[in-house]
């Protein structure tokens, strides 16, 4: 028989398994002792926080599909039921929709954390892209959920999300008459997008396996954005980050439970307590927040097929962003003007979000445009140049040196490299 | 005779195993394509499950009653889930849509070619904006119909003219036209 493996847990239970099975050893050697920088600040909590809101969605909706109906003359009185008569299920719904929210916040802020510390460059490059899938798998996760209540928002929203395909020359309307399951959005679209919906958060959970092995194969990035050099470098992952992990989650359990208890609707539009009426647009069609920015672009192109190609390549830009920056440096820390850059890119994104909700006319669209452009510029013209002109500032020699030579203690100390002792440990 | 059989087997498995590469490859490729023949066949029917049923593709006539409509109204019915707007047109409405010269239109099409000889006063059109599929404002005398005094789509801000054809962007084509008949003087046949 090929090697039963040599297991060292005492409990003879968790032995007997671990000596056939040994994912007790794999998950103590990825999760227990695995060597994590330690130098870590607090943007390195949103990967958990990520993995918690996917998990309180799958939980959350697991429930609500027990007492949800997916028939267009049923959908949206089912989901009143449960907001009414279901125990707990004003909660559960709550939770569930705040929750997308949060998800949302919480992988912008990752994602923003990969951009400002170049957690995208080599050799992570594969991890930050199967991160771009998971954000476009979320996407589609949410825009189909949005659409199970049935009300005016949820089927406007769906008609002119999945109308973008009629964009496409030739096969367009086919697609769309395809993605329907007939000749506008009806009752056999409702149902796919309940299955889709239920099916889309477990393909996520895979992605999310392959993203964390690829993550365990580099190893994390850090705020200094330099090589793990020695073992002085690293942690074990618990207790040390188990700990400061925790800590974020407690803030981020206290915001997410401010929303659902005392703003749960803050996020959502009052058009969607409307049932859906296929014969009456609501006069603004709005999606989601987290959809506006993509939104703002959409509309601030006045060509159909323009607006649309541009919308999915603001996103796809970020699969071959590894390979448009071509600065060696990493983190933004040592890159004098890719520290102010990525600030405008940030500022654009918000302004687009902004623009999204607001009716495209007058200045709106002026804004749109200026901050459509400076999101294309960014990422194809900006850093592919900034690569080359740019100076960095020296790194420091190890991830250990600053952090141990900084202040109270400094004072003595041999000489540290210029920018070395910019306090590392910062939130910036 | 069990043994010419087997001697048979024998000698293609030698030939086999002789190993002659083109023969080789050859045999890859047609595993290969029966492979992808055989995926094909059968995706297709999961691919094509979503296509429309055929009790919805069933669902696809209905008679409307003109005479209500007086001139100037609009009324729209139900046609495959889509409203059809049938808008019984002015003199006026008739001769702008008529008089527009075709090279100002984005969508180039004559208001001869959108109705039917000798019913020019009666327009029936999808009332689905071509843009992303909003429903167009107009129908209601109260409604805004933009500047061109068809419909306007309070989505992306599109127009259209009395004889539905798109005059101001992003819509890219004219509203639809649904296939009809008359079916006497004031009734026609959606379908
Ligand atoms: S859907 Fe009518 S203008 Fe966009």
């Amino acid at each position: 028989m090929a090697g039963l493996h040599k297991s060292e847990f005492e409990n003879p239970v968790v032995n007997w398994i671990d000596t056939r099975m040994p994912i007790f050893t794999m998950m103590q050697k990825e999760y227990g002792s695995f060597p994590t920088p330690k130098n870590f600040n607090y943007f390195w909590n949103f990967g958990a926080l990520a993995m918690i809101s996917l998990a309180i969605m799958i939980a959350t909706g697991i429930f609500l599909a027990m007492n949800y109906t997916a028939h267009t003359s049923l959908a949206f009185d089912s989901v009143e039921r449960i907001m009414r008569d279901v125990n707990y299920g004003w909660l559960l719904r709550y939770i569930h929709a705040n929750g997308a929210s949060m998800f949302f916040i919480v992988v912008y802020i990752h994602i923003f954390r990969a951009l400002y510390y170049g957690s995208y460059k080599a050799p992570r490059e594969l991890l930050f892209m199967l991160g771009v899938v998971i954000l476009l798998l979320m996407m589609a996760t949410a825009f189909m959920g949005y659409v199970l209540p049935w009300g005016q928002m949820s089927y406007w929203g769906a008609t002119v999300i999945t109308n973008l395909f009629s964009a496409i020359p030739i096969v367009g309307e086919g697609i769309v008459t395809w993605l329907w399951g007939g000749f506008s959005v009806d009752n056999p679209t409702l149902n796919r997008f309940f299955s889709l919906h239920y099916l889309m958060p477990f393909m996520i959970t895979g992605v999310v396996f392959l993203h964390i092995v690829a993550l365990h194969i580099t190893g994390s990035n850090n705020p200094l954005g330099i090589d793990v050099k020695s073992p002085q470098d690293t942690l074990p992952f618990h207790p040390y980050y188990t700990a400061k992990d925790s800590i974020g989650i407690c803030v981020y359990l206290l915001v997410f439970a401010g929303l659902v208890f005392f703003a749960p609707n803050l996020l959502n539009h009052p058009d969607n307590y409307i049932p859906a009426n296929p014969l009456v647009t609501p006069a603004h069609i709005v999606p989601e927040w987290y959809f506006l920015p993509y939104y703002a672009i959409l509309r601030s192109v006045p060509n159909k097929l323009g607006g649309v190609i541009l919308m999915f390549s603001s996103i796809a830009v970020l699969f071959v962003l590894p390979w448009l920056d071509t600065s060696p440096v990493r983190s933004a820390r040592f890159r004098p003007i890719y520290k102010q850059l990525i600030l405008v890119m940030v500022a654009s994104f918000l302004v687009l979000g902004y623009v999204g909700g607001k009716p495209p006319e007058g200045i709106y669209v002026v804004l749109g445009r200026v901050a459509t452009a400076y999101w294309f510029l960014h990422f194809l013209v900006l850093l592919p140049i900034l690569g080359k002109l740019e100076r960095p500032l020296p790194l420091p020699e190890s991830i250990s040196r600053p952090v141990v030579r900084r202040p109270p203690s400094s004072g003595g100390g041999g000489p540290l490299p210029q920018g070395a002792t910019a306090k590392p440990m910062e939130k910036p | 005779m069990a043994d010419t059989a087997s001697a048979t087997v024998r000698d293609a498995i030698t030939t086999v195993g002789a190993a002659d590469p083109a023969k080789r490859d050859f045999l890859k490729l047609l595993t290969g394509s029966a492979v992808a023949i055989g995926v094909g066949a059968i995706v297709w029917p999961f691919i094509d499950s979503m296509n429309p049923a055929k009790d919805i593709l069933a669902l696809s006539s209905i008679e409307v009653d003109l005479a209500p409509v007086q001139e100037g109204q609009a009324i729209t019915v139900v046609w495959r889930g889509k409203p059809i707007f049938v808008r019984n047109r002015t003199a006026d409405e008739i001769k702008g849509a008529e008089s527009v010269a075709l090279n100002q239109l984005i969508d180039p099409q004559s208001d001869a070619d959108r109705v039917k000889a000798g019913k020019e006063k009666w327009l029936v059109v999808i009332g689905i904006c071509t843009h992303l599929g909003c429903v167009p404002l107009g129908n209601k005398v109260t409604d805004p119909r933009g500047d061109y005094g068809g419909w306007f789509c309070p989505c992306h801000g599109s127009q259209y003219d009395t004889s539905g054809r798109v005059r101001h962007g992003p819509a890219p084509a004219n509203l639809g036209l649904p296939p009809y008949t008359f079916a006497g003087d004031t009734k026609i046949k959606i379908g």
